[in-house]
């Protein structure tokens, strides 16, 4: 350890993950996972999140699972919350839910063409 | 770095791995990988939690979902609900046991709200093997600031100004120990760990140690730099075999990472560390015998002064702290003296870790500021007195401490306070008692301890406390004379005054208080003959009650030595002469009617 900067930088670094621990997050993304969202695909919606938000590097973003939120034909659904606003987005896959992470949590712009 | 949706802490202090978390481990992350999650949830294996009683116990993140003695037959259940589901497992979450009321959330158990962390602060949330994690929650910043930003003699002032007392048990300041060992004059000194941790019952240097192993590396290279110091030793008993193990990798990872080693931070200064085992005597942990121990002779104690700080390990200067000491020393430079003063009472700052045991609900390491009180401990964290049994006493300070009684489960908790009323903080050690309880018993349990680990050095502790013993076992046996309990007290105080170490000075405690504060249990043993407990089994008697006994003579049948007979009135009795205590009879008796007492 040659500097104060030098721990930093790790410190940095090692905090990303240990964020989770800590509940510190700016944005949650919640994938729908009762039995109707998961025949839907909702599992290869919620990979596709973790896929892009990992590829883009994304900090403090949470990504968790509730089960059937009561619109079984709208599944699969994925909901945001950011700066205190809830959004639910549904009939998602794969390629939307990619669309979604970039447009939503990177531009901060809602898909409003899939929100129900 | 790879990115995870969830965490799972899994406790692994050696509480959790003796209750088997380590297959509930394995086990988890077979289900992980037939699921195909395992890329997208880490399993971090932590240091203790603290709910000791209730392990093996897991967390799961973000949630933040508590779930308690979890079993590897659960942990299916709780892959394919919980985390494939979102359904977290109801039935393994902790119930609490006053209430009944099943709790959730970790940051919403009663027992983890009520407490402070200071000491505890990344036991159960970080992994003690990866440096890592200590890195992200702060770790060796303080050192990076003492090294880059501040004289040695700042280093002092800080934790003067701290108010930080020794938490091994005598409760010296800290500050003013470091600035002996500063002043002292020599081109070679030492920085030891006291962690030879051997009262029955305390357990939190070893939590510690497994816990949050860089906490204690980070403090003493602090400690060296400010006392100057370039070799520090860890004086650890051999039965933690877990924490020899953490501190040992964590060693490795900080010499590895350059926190211990040549020039740290680009400073000039030198520091490194080695680990010295002890063989497992309890005398170790007192301060001459430990450095006899780590010189490689015998654990002995010798008469103070020269003290440590002008005369110790190989006749150099040497520091010595206590585990809980030490891990107080990162948060008090980053945060500075007045964040710490904050806690506690006007003479004792800070937080105390209690290891709570015994007759409690929830046992486990507790940190709460000094000044709490124990009525607060037991009853508000710990949940009570299981069984709605009534409280007796608690003993703190182990077997140099003494007992609380009832009247004084109100006085706040510090270390002037605890020696006002007989007792002493000691190394945190908390032992709680119900009514079931036999003070002579408990005095005689601890004075054996002491007499089974005198070195035997000096007279009055080898001789002395054996001679106490006899007394207490002839007490305890019904055989207690006249003036038994005045010659227990003048050999207590000959023994306080003439012993050569504080194992033997403290020796008699629990003897002094058990009598200051239950002296009548000790005449009904001596006088009547009785032990109004039920503990002591030569004078135990056991009693039929006529309103509650039918007279179904099953009691007559079961007795081995014909002690009970048919009276006149159809109810049963037994012969005290005969009896032998064995108490089949009650264990039998339908109706409840049978029972020991007075």
């Amino acid at each position: 350890m040659k500097s104060l900067n030098e721990l930093n930088e790790l410190k940095k670094k090692a905090q990303e993950y240990m964020n989770l621990r800590e509940g510190k997050e700016i944005a949650r993304v919640t994938v729908a996972m009762g039995t109707c969202g998961i025949a839907a695909g909702a599992r290869e919606v919620l990979t596709a999140v973790m896929d892009e938000i990992k590829k883009r590097n994304l900090q403090q973003i949470t990504v968790t699972q509730t089960s059937c939120p009561g619109r079984c034909s709208e599944e699969p659904i994925v909901i945001v919350e950011m700066d205190g606003q809830k959004v639910m987005y549904g009939k998602m896959d794969a390629e939307k839910a990619r669309k979604m992470v970039v447009q939503h949590l990177v531009n901060k712009t809602i898909c409003s063409e899939w929100v129900i | 770095m790879e990115f995870y949706r969830a965490h799972i802490l899994i406790c692994a202090g050696a509480g959790c791995i003796s209750s088997n978390c380590l297959s509930v481990k394995s086990e988890l992350e077979k289900q992980l990988k037939d699921q195909g999650l395992d890329k997208e949830i880490m399993v971090v294996k932590t240091g203790c939690i603290g709910t000791c009683d209730i392990g093996p116990v897991m967390i799961v993140y973000p949630e933040g979902v508590f779930y308690c003695n979890v079993q590897p037959e659960d942990v299916k259940e709780i892959v394919e609900e919980h985390i494939l589901k979102g359904r977290p497992v109801k039935r393994l979450m902790y119930t609490v046991p006053t209430t009944k009321k099943v709790v959730e959330k970790v940051d919403e158990i009663d027992f983890l709200k009520g407490q402070t962390r200071i000491a505890l602060r990344n036991c159960g949330v970080i992994n003690p093997d990866r440096i890592e994690e200590y890195i992200a929650r702060n770790g060796y910043a303080a050192l990076g600031k003492v090294l880059t930003q501040m004289k040695p003699k700042e280093v002092i002032e800080e934790i003067k100004k701290s108010g930080l007392r020794g938490r091994g048990g005598g409760g010296f300041p800290t500050g003013l120990k470091w600035e002996f060992a500063a002043k002292s004059q020599s081109p070679q000194k030492y920085v030891v760990c006291n962690a030879d941790e051997g009262d029955p019952g305390a357990f939190m240097d070893r939590s510690i140690l497994e816990g949050d192993p860089h906490s204690i590396i980070e403090a003493m290279a602090i400690a060296g730099y400010a006392i100057g110091a370039s070799q520090g030793y860890v004086y650890v008993r051999a039965e933690y075999p877990l924490a020899v193990e953490r501190l040992g990798n964590a060693i490795e990872k900080a010499r590895e990472f350059g926190f211990l080693g040549k020039n740290i931070f680009g400073s000039g200064f030198d520091f490194d560390l080695e680990i010295r085992v002890g063989a497992g005597a309890f005398v170790c942990g007192e301060e001459t015998a430990l450095m006899h121990s780590i010189e490689g002779r015998r654990g002995e104690p010798r008469p103070r002064p020269p003290f440590p700080a002008q005369k110790g390990l190989w006749g150099k200067p040497t520091l010595l702290n206590n585990v809980e000491t030490y891990a107080n020393i990162p948060p008090i430079i980053l945060n500075g003296a007045d964040w710490f003063t904050q806690y506690g009472t006007e003479n004792s700052k800070g937080t105390k870790v209690f290891a709570v045991a015994g007759d409690i609900n929830n046992t486990g390491l507790v940190e709460v500021p000094m000044g709490t009180t124990l009525r607060e401990i037991i009853y508000d964290i710990c949940g009570g007195i299981p069984e709605g049994k009534k409280f007796k006493a608690a003993q703190t300070g182990g077997p140099s401490g003494g007992c609380i009684p009832e009247e004084h489960l109100d006085i706040p908790i510090d270390y002037d306070s605890l020696k006002e009323i007989g007792s002493m903080m000691g190394s945190g050690g908390l032992i709680v008692m119900n009514e079931d309880n036999c003070m002579v018993d408990v005095a005689r349990f601890f004075l054996e301890f002491t007499v089974d680990e005198s070195c035997g050095k000096c007279t009055p502790c080898r001789v002395g406390t054996r001679r106490m013993l006899e007394i207490l076992e002839r007490i305890t046996k019904g055989e207690g004379k006249e003036g038994d309990i005045e010659l227990l007290e003048r050999l207590a105080k000959n023994i306080k005054a003439t012993a050569l170490c504080g194992l033997g000075q403290t020796a008699p405690n629990p003897v002094l208080s058990t009598l200051r504060f239950f002296r009548d249990e000790y005449e009904a043993h001596i006088k009547d003959k009785i032990c109004p407990a039920g503990i002591c089994k030569n004078l135990l008697k056991f009693k039929i009650n006529a309103e509650k006994c039918k007279g179904c003579g099953i009691c007559a049948k079961i007795c081995p030595v014909n002690a009970i007979s048919k009276g006149e009135d159809g109810k049963y009795i037994i012969d005290n002469e005969k009896c032998i205590a064995c108490g089949a009879c009650a264990k039998k008796c339908p109706f409840d009617a049978i029972g020991k007492g007075a």
